[in-house]
């Protein structure tokens, strides 16, 4: 079961404002690491929006996901300079170190990795990014010191 | 707010600015914060501090100075010397031999053909730009307001409040001949006139919008404009709302971008608190405020509709064009939607003068804006090329002058293939375009488009049909599946390439990339799927030999597609330290220890594993 008031608390914040589900949804996301199906349903109640309304943001756009997401995201720019400079071949390397495919989340749940379309970072391509920091420069083989770090 | 106390709070920042020995300016756009330029600026007040000087330097933590492959940077101003790579250790050397001894630090300083250059403006990559919409980049702190005012921000806006007709603006913004730098080349000014007949028209109270959702991968113009100068956005909207008749701005960012956000909100919140958003704007009785939304990653929000669509809180999906949204927009209110370069030039073009604006770039635009490409662009360097960064250039400029004059040419000795512009909806310029002139017009006659500015440089390792799929794979999954011919057409496009990538291309296929394109260009719902094939068409056009190559002869030349190449082991540079071996995931590499190893081509699955690991260069692609 999820904290209600987080999720009230939330909906306030942006007025109750059906303008703002988008928003709304972002914090959600934050908050507990997907948009869980209650929360969704309260903001349906509360915003008067359609629950199939909001269904199908909640799938449409990129930053949200009905699964739990890991504790740290990391996430491989594939914008166009990250993928001329070898963002496939950083990405196949994460996903041989951590034993997963772009999209999933690490058994013991504290990594999801994820294909970004770009960060706007070019000038260090090919840059991955975990959780807040921004990592530029990134070769295939320095992928195993970097989870090492972050575990 | 009246103007004189604007213009106090300038001769205050100013006296403020002056009364400094030197203004120490540190770059902490997106690329140097990652190269840790926030350490620098507590480090340089730190020591600053521990010597007493913190009176007489300045420390300013500014938006993005544009050379991105040398940071983190710092310039000193007024004498523009610029620093490169620095580290925190660096500190103590700068403020002791430059600051207070007078001499520059030449191991950080850029060097050129083995030569240090002191000052910024003549460094090659700085020489040949000319800054419009980044004019105040890397000279204010962008989260405070008063910088701004020092350069004479809001000044321009008080005058237009105060002694212009809202049609004499309109009327300037149309001379000036500027047009949409979000891409569609649109004229700013007659968009907007547009939306004055549909006021008139409907009697509605219309919105302008900015337009921060730079989702084209490869490009970060708009993303360093607004970390860099968030007040030319904010002013260039208040100038718009006046024209058109708007109480109410939005400002649409997406939020891949947080910095650029958290410097917007702050730069929205001084604003308010000095008057110049909300109610009686300058004493003057104009009303406006505005609204940030937040994108939730997805690229076809960028498209007009989309965007307005998503900030009613639903999904991004375009709608057909028939009702433009001038007349019909957001709330199906008339609608003025620009992007952000566009906004932070129109403070400027009413500051300089129209026809001071149009007497930059191609064409005499002076009585019609289609005439030609005023000002200049701003555009985002990268890929294959030494100076990877940020770049505003008059239009007209050529490519060669933007990649090897500018851009330093192409790195590690290798020869230029193409160059990529317009993002997703661009599309790839061979060699021999070269020196073709960058404007709205030329770019979309060779079949490529100017776009928002992502300009991404390829050298000869580059596989074009590589390219042409990865934008094909990039656009089916972020077209929203509204309209067939894109959803479908993409799928098709997206399976053919495959195909052809993974050696299994047949003959025919090329005419059938040429029809389905060709076919979504005519019938798509909206500007993403009109021109989602491009990439694929561009690279036929230009590349076709290349494609042949891999259909008949199931050869990739550039050595990229991993069903057609071999990896193999060159015996005389290995050393048998069986690295290789121990790495390879399917156990295909047999040797002993201190021979040569070999790859067994039967189980090899072309990871590539063992070309990293080995330390010999040992392993080569055939």
């Amino acid at each position: 079961m999820i904290d209600m008031k987080i999720v009230d608390a939330i909906i306030e914040k942006w007025n109750t404002d059906p303008d703002f589900v988008i928003e709304m949804m972002q914090d959600i996301q934050d908050e507990f690491r997907c948009i869980p199906k209650e929360a969704l349903e309260r903001i349906g109640d509360r915003t008067e929006k359609p629950r199939g309304k909001l269904f199908h943001i909640a799938t449409f756009y990129n930053a949200f996901s009905l699964d739990q997401r890991g504790k740290k995201e990391i996430q491989v720019c594939m914008g166009t300079a990250c993928y001329v400079k070898g963002a496939a071949d950083v990405l196949a390397a994460l996903e041989r170190t951590l034993g997963i495919s772009s999209g999933e989340t690490t058994p013991d749940g504290k990594f999801t990795l994820t294909e970004v379309r770009c960060v706007g970072a070019c000038g260090l391509a090919p840059v991955v990014t975990i959780g807040d920091e921004v990592i530029g420069g990134v070769k295939p083989n320095e992928v195993p010191s970097i989870i090492k770090r972050f575990s | 707010m009246t103007i004189d106390q604007l213009k106090q709070m300038q001769q205050k920042a100013l006296r403020k600015y002056e009364s400094y020995n030197a203004a120490l300016m540190v770059c902490t756009g997106t690329a140097c914060v990652a190269n840790k330029s926030f350490d620098l600026v507590t480090v340089l007040n730190r020591e600053l501090e521990k010597r007493n000087l913190l009176e007489k330097y300045l420390v300013v933590p500014t938006g993005c100075n544009g050379f991105c492959a040398q940071g983190p940077i710092m310039v000193v101003q007024p004498e523009g010397i610029f620093y490169e790579r620095l580290t925190c250790e660096d500190i103590p050397e700068i403020i002791e031999n430059h600051l207070e001894g007078g001499e520059p630090v030449e191991r950080l300083l850029y060097h050129h053909d083995g030569a240090a250059v002191r000052k910024m403006e003549n460094i090659p990559f700085f020489r040949k730009q000319k800054l419009l919409a980044l004019r105040h980049k890397g000279m204010i702190n962008p989260e405070k307001i008063e910088d701004y005012f020092r350069l004479g921000g809001y000044q321009p806006l008080h005058r237009i409040l105060t002694t212009m007709k809202p049609e004499e603006v309109v009327t300037d913004i149309i001379r000036s001949g500027i047009r949409g730098r979000g891409g569609g080349g649109f004229p700013t000014g007659v968009k907007w006139q547009s939306c004055i007949e549909a006021v008139k028209k409907t009697g509605l109270t219309p919105s302008v919008i900015c337009n921060a959702d730079e989702g084209d991968p490869g490009a970060f113009m708009d993303r360093s404009i607004i970390e860099a100068d968030p007040h030319s956005v904010i002013e260039g909207m208040l100038t718009g709302a006046y024209a058109v008749g708007a109480s109410e701005g939005y400002i649409y960012i997406r939020k891949e971008y947080p910095l650029a956000m958290k410097r917007l909100i702050i730069a929205i919140d001084q604003a308010r608190e000095q008057g110049l958003l909300g109610k009686n704007i300058l004493d003057t009785g104009f009303d406006f405020d505005i609204v940030v939304h937040r994108g939730a990653g997805a690229f076809v929000c960028g498209e007009s509709s989309a965007l307005m669509a998503s900030m009613a809180g639903n999904p991004g999906e375009p709608r057909a064009k028939y009702v433009r949204s001038v007349e019909r927009g957001y709330k199906d209110k008339p609608t003025v939607l620009n992007n952000v370069e566009t906004w932070a030039n129109v403070p400027l073009i009413m500051e300089k003068g129209a026809q001071w604006f149009a007497s930059i770039g191609t064409g005499d635009v002076s009585q019609n804006p289609w005439n030609g490409s005023s000002g200049t662009k701003v555009f985002s360097l990268v890929g294959d090329v030494n100076n990877i960064g940020l770049v505003e250039v008059p239009m007209g400029i050529t490519l060669r002058e933007i990649i090897y004059d500018i851009g330093g040419g192409i790195p590690e000795g290798r020869e230029f293939k193409a160059v990529q512009t317009g993002g997703p909806s661009g599309g790839v310029l061979p060699a021999n375009m070269l020196d073709l002139p960058v404007d709205f017009d030329t770019l979309t006659e060779v079949g490529s488009m100017m776009g928002s500015g992502g300009m991404v440089v390829m050298d000869d390792s580059t596989c074009m049909i590589q390219v042409a799929k990865y934008f094909v794979d990039f656009l089916k999954d972020e077209s929203c599946g509204k309209c067939t011919p894109c959803r479908e057409g993409l799928v098709a496009l997206g399976t053919i390439l495959e195909r052809i990538t993974g050696g299994d291309g047949r003959e025919g296929d090329i005419e059938l990339l040429e029809e389905y394109g060709e076919n979504m260009c005519e019938t798509s719902l909206c500007a993403l799927g009109q021109t989602a094939a491009n990439p694929v068409l561009s690279t036929i056009k230009y590349f076709r030999d290349e494609y042949e190559e891999h259909i008949s002869r199931g050869k990739c030349p550039a050595l990229k597609c991993k069903a057609l190449i071999e990896y193999r082991i060159i015996a005389d540079n290995c050393t048998g330290c069986t690295i290789c071996a121990r790495n390879c995931p399917v156990d295909a590499i047999e040797g002993s220890l201190k021979e040569p190893h070999i790859i067994d081509q039967e189980k090899c699955i072309h990871c590539g594993v063992c070309r990293e690991v080995c330390n010999f260069n040992a392993v080569e692609v055939f």
